[in-house]
Order: C-alpha cells, then sequence, then structure tokens
C-alpha cells in the first residue's frame, strides 16, 4: 500500500478551522460584531440627544436600573452595553448560525459524502466540527467585547466599570466581572448551538438548521415573557439568559446565574448526544 | 429512532398537561348555593339570599374553608383558589359578599350588623352540612381565609363567632380610620385623607344598573354619608367614626384566640405593615397563647412582587395545621426580601426570606447623622402640582413616578454606609418646623430613599407618611415622624435620604400655599434594629452545576455504548484479493422502497468495470453502501476483505465520485484537493500535480471552485477520486458534462489506471462509453441483479450485437435509460 491511513489523523482541527475560516458568513459575522459598537457609538454621537433625567431619580426598591443610561460611561460601561444589546438575537443568531450551518452545509455541498467515505469516522467528524463552530462562535463574542471595549475607550474614555446596582468597579475587578459576563453569555448561548447542531445533523438545508434554532430560542424567551405560565418559566434555558446582571451587584449573586449555566449545559448535552446519536445511523443520501 | 424520540415527546407532553390541567377527581364537587344571611338593612329585616358556592373533597367528612374575596370581587374569582383548596382535602365555601356578585344588598364596609352577621350565618351553614367535620354539634371545624375587604371580615367573624377555628388574612386594615386618614406624627390630630384610594374603592362600589343611578351606588346610607363627609371635610363626625370603629378589626382582637396567619405586603400604600403588625401585637397582647405568624411579603395593592404562590402555600400550610393536624408550620415573622433589579428590560429579582421566632417589637433604634441645613419648602396653592409616589390602583412601578417638584422637597442625607446591613421595619426622625405665617395645620409627606453607590436613588415603593400638624407658626415646633417601614439591604457605600415633601397626589391637600422651614434635630435618623435570621430556600449555584456535570457524564457514557453494533472490523482472508465483494445486500428505504434487493457480485482486481442500469436500478445506492454511506439492511460488503461500516479503516483505499463532485465552493481547486488530502486522514504522495494535469483545469486552480463549470466541477472531482492513487477507484457517471475529446481523454485514463494492477468501478448510462472502456459489467434492473461477466464473453454468439442491444435484450421494455 503506497499510502497508510490513520483515523485519528483524519479531519485535523487546523484543517477544519481553515475550511470555515475562509468563508463569507464568518467574515460577515465577525464584521458585524465590530460593527455593532460603532454603529451605536455614532448613534450616539451623532443622534439627536436625549434629555438627561431628573437628579431625584426616578427608581423605585426593585424598579429598573438604567443600564443603557450608563453606555458612554466609559469603555467598560459601554461593553457591558454591547452585551446587553448583542445577547439577545445578534449573538444567538451568530451562534446558530456557526453551529447550525456546520454539517448541513456540507450536506449541501455534497462534501460530506466524500469526507465520511474518506473515511472521516462520523463521530469525529462531529466532534471536531462542533470543536470548530465553538471556537468561532465564542471569538465572535470575544471579538463584540474587545471591539466594545476598545471602541468605547476611544468614543467615551477609560472610566471605571459603574453599575447601575450600585458600585463601581476598577482596574482587575472590572475586568474579573466582565470575564463572568462574558463567559456566562457564551454559557447560556450553548443551548443555542446545542439545537442548531442537531438540526444541523437532521438536516441538508444549512438556514434551515439556523433558522429552526433561532425559532425555538426566540420561543422559549416569549414563553419565559408570559407571566401567567408561573413558576414554569423557572425552568426554560432562557429565562436566566440575563441573570449576569448579577454579576453586576456588589456582591456577587451567583444563584440564578449557576442555575441558567447549568440549565444550558445540560441541554448542551442533550442535544449534542441526540445528534451523534442521529448521525451515528444516518443514511448519508445528499 | 425518531419514534422512541417521538415517545419520549408525548411522555413529557402528557405529564406537562398533567401538571396545566387541575384534575377532577371523581368524588370531589362543587354547587351554586343561596344562603339565607343577616338582615338587608336597618328598614328592612328580609334575610339576605347569600349567593355562595360550595366544593366538596373526595374524602369527607373534612375541614371546612371560607374564603372571603376582595372589594370588587366576587365568589367567580376565587373558583381557582377553592378548587385547590378542595384538592387539599377541604370542604370550601366561597360566597359573594352583599353588594359583590349576585348578592344583593346594601355595602356596609363590615359591619359587624351586616356584613359579619351574613358570615356568621355560613358557618351556621356549614354546620348543617354532613360533609363537614364537626367539633360539636352546630360548631363546624372551619377556617376563614381572604385578603383585603375579604382578610377584614376574616378578622372580624373571628372575634364575634367563636365557631371559627383559624384565620389567614392578608393586607388588609385594623382600624379603618387610620388607615384612610394617616398620621405618622406623633400626635393626636386627624390624619392626612387618602383621597385618591378611598375615591377608587368607593367608584368600585358605585356602579348600578343605569335606572337605579344614585349618588350612593351600592353603598348603604351610612357609609354614603361618611364617604361623603371625608371627602368634603377634613374630618369625620362621631357618627362615621363609629361605623369606622365597628368595621375595624381592632375592636374585637381582644377576642381572637384561634390560630391567626396575618399577611402583609411591602407594597402596600393604602393598608400599610402598621396596620397588620398592629393587629397582630393586639392579639398577641390579649392571648399570649394564640398561634400567631405575621408575614410581610412582597406584594400588596401596589403590586409589588407577586408572591400569590407564596401566600396560598402558607396559608394551606397553616389550615393544614389547624384545622387538620397534619403539618407544623412555623410562628414568628416571616419578612420577603426582594433583591435585583430590572436591568435591560429583563428582571434578575430574587426573593429571599428572613425569618424570626418571635414576633420583633421593632422598638429599638439605631442613630445614624442626618446631614442638611434647615431648608425652606413651599405648598403650592391648591396643592397643585403634586408629586407622586404611588397612583392607587396602578402601582408604583412606572419610573416618572418619585420625581420632587422643585422647592417642594427638603433632603437630608447620611453618609456613606460602612458595610453591608438591612433595614426592616419603620425609622423615626424628629424634624423642627416653622412656617412664614400662622397657619391652623401643616400637611408634609416623609420617606426615606437609598441613594446607591453611583447615585441611583431608590424609593422603597414608593411609600410616603403623611403627616399633619395643627398650629404652625415662625416658631419652630418639633415633630417626631415614623417613616414608612420598608424592607431593604444596604450595602456599603449607600446612603440614606430622609425627604420631606409638601404634596402627594394621593392624598388630600391644603388648598393654601404656605412656606415651611424644616430642619432635623439633633441631626439624627433613627433606624430600626432587628434580627431576622436568612431561610436560605435557594439552591446553591454550585449544586446546579454540579448536576449538570452529573448529567452531562452520565450521557457521554449512554452515547459511548449506543455506538452501532455493526462497527466491528472484520476480515476475510479469502477476499483480501478482491477489491469489492458484495453479499446479500439488500436495503430498503424508509416507506417500504426497496431500492436493492438481496444482490451479491464480485469484481477481479486490476480492471475497469461498468456497472449498469437504468434509473432506480439501485447503482447509487449500492455505491453508497460500499462507501459506508449507507447501511444496507440485510448483507454485507467488502472491500479487499475487509467488511465495510461507516468509517472503516478499508475505505481509505477507495477513492470515489459519486453522484457529481462536491467542493467547497468558497476555495481554489488546489486548495479543495489539498484540504481534502488533509482531511483524509492518508499519508504518503497524494501526487496532487499528476491528478491535476488528469483534470486539465490548467490556471483554473487557483480559481474558487464557486466559478467552475459543471464540467471543471466534474473533472476536479475526478482528480480528488484519484488523490493518492487509491486501490479501487468508484467513478459514478464520470463523463457528465465533459466533451468528446475530454472523454476520449478520460477513457484513456481509466484504461492506464486499471493497466496499474487497481481498479475502476464506473457507473454510466452511456452504453457505449460503457462499452469501449470496460473490459466487465454488472447489469442491475429495479435493485436486483440481471447479468454480470466479461463484455466480449456476454456478446459472444451474438454477432454484431452491441452492448445496447443486449441491454434492451435482458432488461426488457422498462427501461428509462438514455441513449449515447
Amino acid at each position: 500500500m503506497s499510502t497508510t491511513y490513520s483515523a485519528r489523523k483524519t479531519l485535523p482541527y487546523q484543517v477544519e478551522l481553515i475550511r470555515q475560516i475562509k468563508r463569507r458568513r464568518t467574515l460577515v459575522s465577525f464584521a458585524l460584531m465590530i460593527a455593532l459598537p460603532l454603529i451605536v457609538v455614532a448613534a450616539v454621537k451623532f443622534g439627536p440627544s436625549s434629555s438627561s433625567g431628573g437628579d431625584a431619580g426616578g427608581n423605585f426598591g426593585s424598579g429598573s436600573a438604567n443600564l443603557i443610561g450608563l453606555a458612554t460611561n466609559g469603555g467598560f460601561n459601554f461593553t457591558i452595553v454591547m452585551l446587553l444589546f448583542g445577547s439577545g438575537f445578534l449573538l444567538t443568531t451568530v451562534f446558530a448560525l456557526f453551529s447550525g450551518d456546520s454539517v448541513a452545509s456540507e450536506a449541501s455541498w455534497s462534501t460530506l459524502r466524500y469526507l465520511l467515505a474518506s473515511p472521516v469516522p462520523r463521530r469525529r467528524l462531529l466532534m471536531i466540527k462542533l470543536m470548530v463552530s465553538l471556537t468561532l462562535s465564542l471569538a465572535s463574542l470575544f471579538t463584540l467585547v474587545l471591539a466594545s471595549y476598545v471602541i468605547g475607550i476611544v468614543a467615551f474614555g477609560n472610566a471605571p466599570l459603574q453599575s447601575p446596582l450600585g458600585g463601581t468597579y476598577e482596574g482587575v475587578d472590572a475586568w474579573y466581572r466582565l470575564a463572568i459576563i462574558t463567559f456566562y453569555i457564551g454559557i447560556t448561548l450553548l443551548f443555542t448551538s446545542g439545537i442548531a447542531f442537531l438540526m444541523s445533523v437532521r438536516t441538508d438545508v444549512p438556514l434551515g438548521a439556523v433558522g429552526t434554532a433561532v425559532l425555538i430560542v426566540i420561543i422559549s424567551q416569549i414563553l419565559d415573557a408570559i407571566e401567567a405560565l408561573g413558576s414554569i418559566r423557572d425552568w426554560l434555558p432562557s429565562h436566566y439568559a440575563r441573570a449576569w446582571t448579577n454579576a453586576l451587584e456588589p456582591v456577587i449573586e451567583w444563584t440564578a446565574m449557576g442555575r441558567g449555566a447549568a440549565y444550558s449545559l445540560v441541554f448542551f448535552a442533550i442535544f449534542i448526544a441526540w445528534a451523534v446519536l442521529k448521525f451515528d445511523r444516518k443514511d448519508i443520501l445528499s | 429512532m425518531r419514534r422512541r424520540i417521538f415517545a419520549s415527546f408525548l411522555v413529557l407532553a402528557t405529564l406537562l398537561i398533567g401538571i396545566l390541567t387541575p384534575s377532577f377527581a371523581s368524588g370531589s364537587s362543587s354547587k351554586d348555593i343561596e344562603i339565607p344571611g343577616g338582615p338587608f338593612s336597618s328598614t328592612d329585616d328580609t334575610p339576605v339570599n347569600i349567593d355562595a358556592r360550595i366544593y366538596i373533597p373526595e374524602i369527607t367528612p373534612a375541614p371546612a374553608i371560607i374564603l372571603a374575596h376582595g372589594f370588587g370581587g366576587s365568589k367567580e374569582g376565587l373558583s381557582e383558589r377553592a378548587s385547590q383548596l378542595q384538592e387539599a382535602g377541604y370542604v370550601v365555601l366561597t360566597y359573594s359578599a352583599r353588594g359583590f356578585g349576585k348578592t344583593i344588598a346594601p355595602i356596609s364596609m363590615n359591619s359587624p350588623q351586616y356584613e359579619i352577621a351574613d358570615a356568621k350565618s355560613l358557618v351556621d351553614y356549614l354546620a348543617t352540612r354532613s360533609e363537614v367535620q364537626k367539633d360539636a354539634a352546630d360548631d363546624p371545624r372551619v377556617g376563614i381565609a381572604g385578603g383585603s375587604y375579604g382578610g377584614a371580615l376574616a378578622l372580624l367573624l373571628s372575634g364575634y363567632d367563636n365557631r371559627v377555628d383559624a384565620l389567614a388574612s392578608d393586607i388588609t386594615w385594623n382600624n379603618l380610620e387610620t388607615a384612610l386618614f394617616s398620621q405618622y406624627a406623633n400626635n393626636n390630630t386627624v390624619g392626612v385623607f387618602k383621597k385618591m384610594w378611598t375615591g377608587y374603592f368607593f367608584s368600585v362600589g358605585m356602579a348600578t344598573p343605569p335606572n337605579q343611578v344614585s349618588p350612593c351606588g351600592r353603598f348603604s346610607l351610612e357609609w354614603c354619608l361618611a364617604y361623603q363627609e371625608a371627602m368634603n371635610n377634613e374630618s369625620l363626625s362621631e357618627l362615621a367614626q363609629l361605623l369606622m370603629r365597628n368595621s375595624s378589626p381592632t375592636s374585637i382582637t381582644s377576642k381572637i384566640n384561634i390560630p391567626s396567619l396575618i399577611m402583609v405586603g411591602q407594597a402596600d400604600s393604602l393598608f400599610d405593615f402598621q396596620q397588620a403588625f398592629d393587629t397582630a401585637t393586639e392579639i398577641k397582647t390579649s392571648n399570649p397563647d394564640t398561634p400567631l405568624k405575621l408575614i410581610w411579603h412582597a406584594g400588596g395593592h401596589d403590586g409589588g412582587r407577586n408572591e400569590t404562590d407564596k401566600v396560598n402555600a402558607i396559608t394551606l400550610n397553616w389550615f393544614d395545621t389547624y384545622l387538620k393536624e397534619t403539618a407544623t408550620a412555623s410562628l414568628g415573622m416571616e419578612v420577603s426580601r426582594v433583591q435585583g433589579a430590572i436591568v435591560g428590560g429583563s428582571s434578575n429579582i430574587t426573593i429571599d426570606v428572613l425569618a424570626s421566632d418571635e414576633l420583633p417589637k421593632f422598638n429599638t433604634l439605631e442613630k445614624v447623622a442626618l446631614k442638611g441645613e434647615t431648608q425652606s419648602i413651599v405648598a403650592p396653592v391648591g396643592g397643585e402640582p403634586a408629586n407622586i409616589s404611588v397612583v392607587p390602583g396602578l402601582g408604583s412601578a412606572t419610573a416618572l413616578l418619585g420625581q420632587t417638584y422643585p422647592n417642594q422637597g427638603a433632603f437630608f442625607s447620611t453618609k456613606e454606609i460602612g458595610s453591608k446591613q438591612d433595614v426592616i421595619g419603620a425609622s423615626k426622625v424628629t424634624i423642627e418646623i416653622a412656617s412664614d405665617r400662622p397657619l391652623e395645620s401643616a400637611v408634609l409627606f416623609a420617606s426615606l430613599r437609598i441613594i446607591r453607590e453611583g447615585g441611583r436613588s431608590v424609593f422603597p415603593n414608593g411609600l410616603v407618611s403623611p403627616i399633619r400638624i395643627v398650629n404652625v407658626s415662625s416658631t419652630p415646633q418639633q415633630v417626631e415622624i415614623t417613616l414608612p417601614a420598608i424592607v431593604a439591604e444596604l450595602n456599603a457605600g449607600d446612603k440614606l435620604q430622609l425627604v420631606i415633601t409638601t404634596t402627594d397626589i394621593a392624598y388630600k391637600l391644603p388648598a393654601e400655599t404656605a412656606i415651611y422651614q424644616v430642619s432635623v434635630v439633633n441631626n439624627e435618623l433613627l433606624l430600626p434594629k432587628t434580627s431576622f435570621t436568612l431561610l436560605t430556600t435557594q439552591t446553591p449555584a454550585g449544586v446546579w452545576l454540579l448536576g449538570a456535570v452529573v448529567i452531562t457524564v452520565l450521557l457521554l457514557l449512554f452515547v459511548m455504548l449506543k455506538k452501532p453494533r455493526k462497527s466491528k472490523d472484520f476480515f476475510r482472508e479469502d477476499l483480501a484479493e478482491v477489491p469489492v465483494r458484495i453479499e446479500n445486500l439488500s436495503k430498503e428505504f424508509k416507506g417500504g422502497v426497496r431500492a436493492v434487493n438481496d444482490v451479491t457480485w464480485d469484481v477481479p482486481a486490476g480492471f475497469v468495470i461498468g456497472l449498469l442500469g437504468p434509473n432506480g436500478a439501485g447503482k447509487t445506492t449500492t455505491m453508497r453502501m460500499v462507501m459506508g454511506l449507507i447501511q444496507p439492511t440485510e448483507g454485507e460488503v467488502y472491500v479487499f476483505g475487509h467488511r465495510i461500516h461507516s468509517g472503516s479503516a478499508a475505505l481509505s483505499n477507495i477513492g470515489a465520485l459519486v453522484e457529481g463532485a462536491g467542493f467547497l465552493p468558497h476555495l481554489s481547486g488546489r486548495e479543495n484537493l489539498e484540504l481534502f488530502w488533509k482531511a483524509s486522514g492518508r499519508s504518503g504522495d497524494p501526487k496532487i500535480e499528476d491528478v491535476l494535469e488528469i483534470a486539465d483545469l490548467g490556471t483554473a486552480t487557483k480559481r474558487k471552485v464557486r466559478t467552475y463549470s459543471q464540467g471543471m466541477r466534474q473533472r476536479l472531482g475526478i482528480a480528488q477520486a484519484m488523490l493518492g492513487m487509491p486501490k479501487l477507484l468508484i467513478l459514478d457517471e464520470p463523463t457528465n458534462g465533459l466533451d468528446p475529446p475530454q472523454i476520449r481523454e478520460m477513457r484513456e485514463v481509466m484504461s492506464n489506471y486499471a493497466a496499474t494492477g487497481r481498479t475502476v468501478i464506473v457507473s454510466s448510462h452511456m452504453l457505449s462509453e460503457v462499452e469501449q472502456t470496460c473490459s466487465h459489467v454488472i447489469v442491475m434492473h429495479r435493485g436486483q441483479l440481471v447479468t454480470m461477466g466479461r463484455v466480449d464473453e456476454l456478446l459472444q454468439g451474438k454477432s454484431n450485437m452491441r452492448l445496447e442491444d443486449f441491454f434492451l435484450d435482458v432488461v426488457g421494455e422498462d427501461l428509462t435509460i438514455g441513449k449515447g
């Protein structure tokens, strides 16, 4: 035999990364992460100035805390507000895109059958695909954070992180809190990644997988907004999507974040396990 | 698999439906009834027909619970709650109080002669029901529960009727006069009239059929007159005071000696904490052995945080303890401490519970220094514009609220708090007040706010303490004020702020204008000191995460164990030299379509073999099974003796092009081949240059595949299949999209490839093509093998017969094969 084959050498991580990173959707996603803070800065700087609220304060005991009003405070605050804007829909879509597209796009290009016949073992293919899509997803999150921070510093200067819940954090403390928030958002978005990945295995239409994942997340968000559902909502993964604001409290309240992260991880594990079992037995007809 | 997932969804859905729908147990029932109550009015002795509904549980006799509704409600609104209690094993009696629902009679605000008499007749009625457990003849085992208007009824009935065995009363008054004429200054002057709340409730009792419109609505004449008096003047007649006293639980608390669950909300500007605390203290003082619990939850008439589920659970536990004796309720006091805030439109609120075994006295106070000079504030003429703290009926949730109009407020602030501490209860402060001219009475509003580090002002539930001070003049006089009772957690760096204002929209304000000088005596604020302990009700974050890790590990194990059975390698020595052998191969797709049916063939090494058959013959399915892409329903595939399964190493000996080429459109042809080779897990020389030469793409190899024509893609696909010169080449319709010279060239390539001892399997619908290229053919039709063998042998003895004719011969009429 002139060549030797080793299953462990099939589809190396770097190769898959190169295959994905040159794609237009990857570049567009990362560009969006940089564009969002730029657009917001432009809107704040050149848009009509909103009247600043009175000093008597309009907030009650547990009423709304004005996080957005603090956006122009400095780089840290701007970053937090960008995460607030981004984590609702933009990051959800991007995470769904990277995971939902990963296997389905190969099927749609007809490359999946050649990879599997070459042969890349099916479970290995899924794991490498998952690792690369998560790498890109998390990288886009980090891009948003770093771009927002840099753009925030340039636009509004360097200032300590000012929490709307009271408390000012400087230096290491500010970075610590920003890191907690970033990682928590990353973990909660794994829920989205998990569904998208499962859908990606089930369908040959990449946009179908992405769309279904986004739809499920939105339905979960809508259910969470229905107060009549009462304590049932506590069991929805998206119920804890904003629990990271607890990291802005003087003494960080971990319970909600712990629960949110746990749900997200469990759902992620379930979806991935489901995807693996599904893919094991799937007839590749694409 | 799909079916199993579907089944698990079904199970989940059934469970959810089971949880969500109240079950209708066979033995339980409910029925509308009419119960004769107290006299219709002071002039008419006819008993009122009380519209009621009785809920009988599955197991009887059982203790009974009377549920009383709030002002403006009726028995219909209690049906859900009643069903829950019925489910819990109680006979439940709901009814519409007089003036509400279908019970027609004048409203007398829980007057002992009327509403309380009605409630007594409900107890009489329960005594007649065999389903109700009895303590003695005519004495049913009964508890009463209600909120607001119903809460006061629960207290009053418990005082007037000693047959009641336990009570639960939520958000209600102790003393109607002090609740509606609030006075938080330490003097005996009549308080400030809560005109908005009172008006709001009066309007609820106004609605009558259009032909019976009256200024008194459904109210009794006495109460109507008392209301008009309060609205027009700032004081009440003795008669009105008497009416209010009779309808106030404080008049009868000394007689309440049954287990009493008293509840009050933090977001309640109508019946505040002081009212409930007074009730609890009065009961405790008169009957020290009475089991008593005071709950200060986060809800109330202004909304706040909905804790209905918790209140219901505590109430049930209370009745289970004292009516059924199947539970043990804790006594003392429990406070909900709301933490967190709504940030970015999403709430991250958590509610902790603080508890104390005893009813605290709230009389230990801690001195805190208040800064602030004497300030002048203006009471605007006509009381307009008035500051808005809470709008009755709308609550305190609107961000617009809580602002202070210019010059209407005096502000005094503490220093930053050094460490975390709770403020639970009412603070006190003594102020000094003088006016620019002598005034009979002055009205002020005091509140305590929290300035969070960073400057955000928090106005706990928008609560204010109205005060009325008489005979104000330029000579300063001192007044001790009790500030609103709040539950708040202070963090290090927070400040407390005392705000004294001249107006509040919810109260009746003096019409005259005035200027007041306000200062704080001794610069001193007195904070309540209480010793509550935190009841941890929440599972710590670590437990959740640990659970997640355990579940994940279990899933991982499960997935590992569920690896497909056929993935084991199996080698047959006798087939080691046979490029492909398929044995009894069948594939049935979903819906019963049998694409390949019991096919057995093998191919010899070193030849170009043609696979022929019309569309739907099962060629592609067979090839996909050979490549491990489709799992055979039955039978096996061997490649050089190795049984093929998905991902088996023997597949590395195959290069393939099946149903068109597949490339990453965003990469160049060369990049595609390089990355494909790197992904294939094979080492050795891929011979990229050689195969690219065969593909004959020239400089196009540097262009993105997206720009390629179909023929170019096809050529690149053949090149990819040949990468690394595999021992077996499978080409499905390789000449698709190629022009004649390229086809000729390709024919040569295949022959040369086979000449090196390697094997090529070609499927094509161009029969002449196959005839010219292949030495052997395998003919398939409708999933079955028709014939196979050397082309020259098959055509032997059939002079001048071409493969096409032969093909028609064996396949018959029904073929859809294209003609070359």
